[in-house]
């Protein structure tokens, strides 16, 4: 048989821009963070130029864009959250865009490797924990000791919450990678039995892959809600977690 | 344009209005925003549980490996890794408020 089904070649990382990106090993996992950093500026320096009272649909676009994320922040951990709106900003933008682009044909997808998403949960639990020790001192370690909590139970619940906290960031990590990277599977799954069912049974072959077609259409539209609710859910959480570091409860 | 209190109501009333004659006002319907929000929950809780286990695993075999005291430290860690799971899903799921 003439097609095997190579599910993970997809997320091969390979040289681009040619030689000179061959030199220093850029990769198309970096071109496309640089396409999307493009993106997201462009969309907000083009939707931003005419500053219309009314706005036009780029403009719609970013003033949305700004105004979710500046409520999430509020809404999340509180007018302290206004401080943090920008690292948010960017992180959402970031993941958001990176998610949608990953579902553009011949894309890739820069979430669907664990090298980046944790990279991110990293940045994000360091800085909690670093707020929290600025804001509160060494206060901060009462974090892992509830109030009301009968003294001798106090070493086995620290513990416990010390595994819960350290849990965070592979928690928050593996799961944008997870639903980036199964998304991209099924999709390729499908689309190979695609090929397979052209190549192996003809003129039936052709008329039986509308199935898998017909799938893929729909799991399309259901990537687009996970990589938005994806994007959100790791926003919300770096919230939550900068909220918890603030207020210490 | 000014910034008069009364003109400010007055006009929001009349958007408000608008809006509701033009239908824009849609109630919210109360069991599609609670199955979004069941939909990320559900996303949030088995990675939640399999996290704080891994921690406790690794933690446990890091802690043998300095201490050599292979394999009781792994176990008990695991058991503790399984308790800082449950407590991530009840964080997530429990009674909501200053820490339950």
């Amino acid at each position: 048989m003439a097609t095997t089904i190579d599910v993970m070649g997809q997320f091969k990382l390979t040289t681009a821009l040619g030689p000179v990106g061959a030199s220093v090993n850029f990769t198309q996992s970096n071109l496309t963070m640089v396409v999307v950093c493009a993106l997201i500026l462009g969309l907000l320096h083009l939707g931003m130029a005419p500053r219309a009272v009314v706005p036009g649909r780029l403009q719609a676009a970013a003033e949305m864009l700004y105004g979710f994320v500046h409520r999430m922040c509020i809404d999340q951990i509180g007018e302290e959250g206004k401080a943090f709106f920008p690292f948010i900003f960017t992180l959402f933008s970031f993941l958001l865009f990176s998610n949608l682009f990953g579902l553009v044909p011949y894309q890739f997808t820069v979430t669907s490797h664990l090298a980046i998403t944790a990279g991110l949960a990293v940045f994000v639990i360091v800085l909690a924990t670093f707020v929290g020790l600025r804001t509160h001192g060494l206060h901060f370690f009462s974090y892992f000791l509830p109030e009301g909590l009968p003294i001798f139970l106090a070493p086995l619940i620290v513990v416990v919450e010390v595994i819960s906290y350290l849990s965070r960031p592979i928690s928050l990590s593996f799961r944008l990678f997870a639903n980036m990277m199964a998304g991209h599977v099924v999709f390729e799954v499908f689309a190979s039995f695609m090929v397979a069912m052209a190549a192996s049974l003809g003129a039936i072959g052709y008329v039986m892959a509308v199935g898998p077609f017909a799938l893929d259409v729909a799991m399309t539209g259901f990537e687009l809600l996970v990589a938005a609710l994806q994007a959100y859910v790791f926003a919300v959480l770096a919230c939550m977690y900068l909220h918890d570091a603030v207020h210490l409860h | 344009m000014t910034d008069a209190p009364e003109e400010g109501a007055d006009f929001d009333r009349r958007l408000a209005e608008a809006r509701q004659r033009q239908g824009l006002e849609k109630p919210a319907d109360p069991a599609k925003a609670a199955a979004t929000s069941l939909l990320g929950i559900g996303m949030r809780v088995g990675v939640e549980m399999a996290a704080a286990l891994a921690v406790g695993a690794f933690l446990g075999y890091w802690l043998d490996r300095v201490l050599h005291t292979k394999p009781l430290l792994m176990v008990v860690f695991l058991l503790l890794g399984g308790v800082a799971g449950v407590r991530n899903v009840w964080r997530l799921v429990g009674p909501k408020g200053p820490r339950p």
